[in-house]
């Protein structure tokens, strides 16, 4: 039985665990039981984000079972008087010379495991390894695909109740005025919940809790609502806000080059919505001043935390427990429900509530993944090459997630009539990856270079992590831009990329997929083609596309190849999975997708306002996955991004001499630039 | 309220409910069928898709009146894990899928394309599946599965 910190969030990391578990023990991995993350038991392993957790529980793990495995060979060794050395373990058998054998189940009653693990223990080595490293099918799917209830959406506790929270359509407008009457008329009604400005419905039944919100939502008035940016002018907007500057990374070239001519563009990349397909959902009961709530947060401990903050309890009182949810790449509105639940809960007699998001509240309540104004400027000398480089960033920060600070992040927190503050989105620390600044340091040589980050200190619209943090948007300006400068000095952009860069291993994912995509096909009208490269936070996964598109008005991306370091990859199909839908996720941002307002509202909550690619839209996707078992695992879900980003946008340039460069690519975005251009 | 009745995965149901209620409503309700899933309610995600006649709808936007008499399957009657359908042991063997909360409506929209069309091709599939979204990006995996299902039930046996 395997007790990870780390949760399943579509991302196969149970299945990975259980492989690594399955290795260092040997035992066949269908033995292995992994149990979901829970307050009252597993290890606190932070959240489960950035692309880490192979490398973190991955590696405790490892060293926790290898240790494990020595404790019963030498419990073995006791029993049957063989030295360790001769004992071999097969499927949990441990057997020695002369047909003698015992198994884990056998010496389970003496051998205690409650005990801290000791630093000394050895993992197999990657040539002994025999599960870890191959593709297996992960666990969970056979029930995705034959509906056995494993969703938090599909669970049903004994006596549970249905909650609805009603939230206003325009951005933090507070509840003038409530007539509960035509409410209470409706059939099932349990509660109507108010607590200052947040306001909500439990009913013995969903329908119930329906029609009653429906009810609600017409018996109450709304203030004005808090003014939000010109969407058409966002780079304005967020350069002009309050902001704290921070310098991130400074080179100074021992020798100053001799600058020629400066160059200057500005990137900038929208609102981004998280969008999961399975609107936010969460369960809680109170039993007496303790309360337990079922949730698909990404990190239950934070979670406790923030809800101890709002509900002025001790943690021990509130036990958090995960269950599955639809993908949610990174902080949508997962902790938010969970708080709305609790709330409502308090209602309902010691009964459990399950509490849904409707569509709506999902694309305009949910934190987004923060808009950002890059600028870069580079000095060139005589040649055209770099001789000074600088890269500035506007944006809100790009976490805000629960359980950090002295304030709680959670929506509810701020509608309560004993308010929390708007907990304003930060930035982590560059050691841990950096948040707008994530991916802003070149991984070039350039000789000398200046990066700094400005975080606004308002949030009209509600920011957090979204995969990759600001990754993407400074991926797309650096892969841009190079490209640019490539172009201009007639040379071909990977060929410049490579003499740029020193790490062999860049090199290897870069040169692996010109072969893998005959880089550079022959020019074909309408037909463009286009390199991004990256590796994620410069610590993580190395990842390199080509980007085949076509269009003139519309662009439709055909084909992306891509090439992936990933370190060792315990899963490889589960890597290539993972890339191939962060590849596939990459496009529909670049083609698709941006939050759109009005001065007052959040006016893209519906699919039809806020579209995502379609099947018939998504490129064939080819993925190269270079072996590296011997390497540290490097993570794998938001490696593509940025690249595939920046790949598109080249090849748009390619195929029709237009760079743009205010994400989303689209007919518009393309008309603006070619204006601008002209 | 009146009693509605139609053939829910090969069962003889009645329903006594409000017949403007969706079929979704009435599945996860009073029916205890979590396979449909809510994704918006407005019939524009496809999580919910269930097959009524031939065709895949929207559970969602499918009021209770106008599958009396019907035919319905859903994810439950498609195939279980002792006796699965092809496309459910396709999306296994492809790995078809991430998070998987889109899954049972997409194999509902494969399965009415297999219905009307055994041998699609690869535009097809993409064709029949438009209408689902996919958030995690496992589109291509799921039309492979899909054509595999294909090939799967047109070998012969």
């Amino acid at each position: 039985m395997v007790s990870p910190g780390k949760v399943e969030i579509g991302q196969g990391i149970v299945t990975a665990l259980a492989q690594i578990a399955a290795d260092e023990l040997d035992i066949d991995t269908g033995r292995v039981q992994m149990v979901r993350a829970s307050t009252t038991r597993s290890p606190n392993e932070g959240v489960t984000s950035g692309s880490l957790s192979i490398q973190q529980s991955g590696r405790a793990l490892r060293y926790a079972c290898a240790e494990i495995r020595q404790i019963f060979l030498s419990a073995a060794s006791d029993r049957l008087g063989v030295g360790i050395d001769a004992l071999d373990i097969s499927d949990g058998i441990i057997s020695g010379p002369g047909n003698v054998r015992t198994s884990y189940w056998e010496l389970a009653g003496e051998v205690s495991l409650d005990r801290d693990a000791t630093p000394g223990a050895t993992p197999k080595s990657s040539t002994q390894r025999t599960v870890a490293g191959n593709s297996v099918q992960r666990l969970d799917i056979p029930d995705k695909v034959f509906a056995r209830p494993r969703f938090i959406h599909d669970q049903a506790l004994s006596g549970m109740l249905h909650g609805r929270v009603l939230r206003p359509e325009l951005s933090a407008a507070k509840l003038v005025d409530l007539s509960e009457g035509g409410t209470r008329a409706i059939a099932g009604l349990v509660a109507i919940v108010r607590d200052g400005n947040f306001v909500g419905v439990v009913s013995e039944t969903e329908d119930g809790a329906e029609a009653a919100m429906k009810a609600l939502r017409k018996a109450a008035t709304w203030s004005a609502g808090e003014t939000l940016p010109d969407e058409n002018r966002l780079a304005e907007w967020l350069k002009a806000q309050p902001a704290e500057p921070a310098a991130i990374d400074k080179k100074t070239a021992p020798q100053a080059g001799e600058k020629k001519r400066t160059i200057r563009r500005q990137y900038t990349r929208p609102y981004l919505a998280h969008a999961s397909i399975g609107p936010s959902c969460a369960m809680a009961k109170w039993t007496g001043d303790r309360v337990h709530v079922w949730t698909h947060s990404q990190g239950v401990y934070f979670l406790r935390a923030d809800l101890a903050l709002v509900l002025k309890l001790p943690v021990e009182n509130i036990t958090v427990e995960h269950m599955e949810g639809a993908g949610c790449y990174g902080h949508n509105a997962a902790d938010d429900v969970a708080l709305d639940a609790v709330l409502l809960a308090k209602a309902a007699a010691g009964r459990p509530v399950r509490v849904q998001w409707s569509r709506q509240d999902e694309l305009s309540h949910a934190p987004f993944g923060a808009a950002m104004a890059i600028e870069i400027e580079a000095n060139l000398d005589a040649q055209g090459e770099i001789v000074d480089w600088r890269h500035s960033i506007w944006s809100n920060g790009h976490t805000a997630r629960p359980g950090r600070a002295a304030q709680p992040a959670l929506l509810a927190a701020t509608e309560l009539a004993n308010p929390h503050p708007r907990y304003i989105a930060t930035n982590p620390p560059q050691a841990n990856g950096g948040g707008a600044d994530r991916n802003s340091i070149p991984l070039y040589d350039f000789p000398s270079w200046q990066i700094e980050c400005h975080r606004l200190l308002t949030m009209p619209i509600r920011t957090s992590a979204l995969r990759t943090l600001g990754a993407q948007g400074n991926v797309f300006a650096i892969e841009s831009f190079i490209d640019e400068l490539a172009s201009e000095r007639g040379e071909d952009p990977i060929a410049f990329r490579l003499r740029h860069l020193r790490d062999s291993r860049a090199q290897d994912v870069i040169r692996s997929v010109a072969k893998r995509a005959n880089w550079k096909p022959d020019k074909r009208a309408g037909i463009g083609y286009g390199v991004g490269f990256a590796r994620y936070k410069n610590t993580g996964a190395y990842c390199a596309v080509i980007a085949e598109v076509e269009g003139a008005e519309d662009i439709s991306v055909k084909r992306l190849t891509l090439a992936v370091d990933v370190g060792e990859a315990i899963n490889p199909d589960g890597v290539i999975n993972q890339i191939e839908g962060g590849a596939i996720q990459a496009t529909s941002w670049v083609l698709k997708e941006r939050v759109r307002f009005d001065s007052q509202h959040i006016t893209s909550n519906t699919w039809t306002a806020y579209p995502i690619l379609r099947f018939s839209e998504v490129p064939d996707v080819e993925v190269e996955l270079i072996r590296w078992p011997d390497s540290e695992p490097l993570g794998a879900g938001e490696a593509a991004h940025g690249p595939v980003t920046a790949a598109i946008a080249n090849a748009v340039f390619d195929a029709l001499g237009v760079r743009v460069r205010d994400l989303p690519i689209t007919r518009d975005s393309l008309i603006a630039a070619m204006e601008s251009a002209l | 309220m009146p009693s509605i009745g139609f053939r829910l995965n090969g069962v003889e149901t009645e329903v006594d409910a409000d017949p403007d209620r969706s079929l979704l409503d009435i599945l996860r309700g009073p029916l205890h069928m979590t396979g449909p899933h809510f994704g918006c309610g407005a019939n524009e995600c496809g999580a919910c898709n269930v097959i009524v006649g031939n065709h895949a709808v929207a559970a969602c936007d499918t009021p209770l009146w106008s599958v009396a008499d019907k035919d319905i399957t859903t994810i439950e009657g498609l195939g279980s894990a002792e006796r699965p359908h092809p496309l459910q042991r396709a999306f296994i063997a492809e790995q078809a899928l991430q998070c998987g909360y889109c899954v049972s409506g997409i194999l509902m929209s494969a399965a009415a394309l297999l219905r009307r069309n055994p041998s699609p091709t690869g535009e097809d599939v993409k064709g029949a599946l438009d209408r689902n979204l996919c958030r995690c990006g496992s589109h291509n995996r799921m039309v492979r599965a899909v054509l595999r299902a294909a090939a799967e039930m047109a070998a012969p046996q």
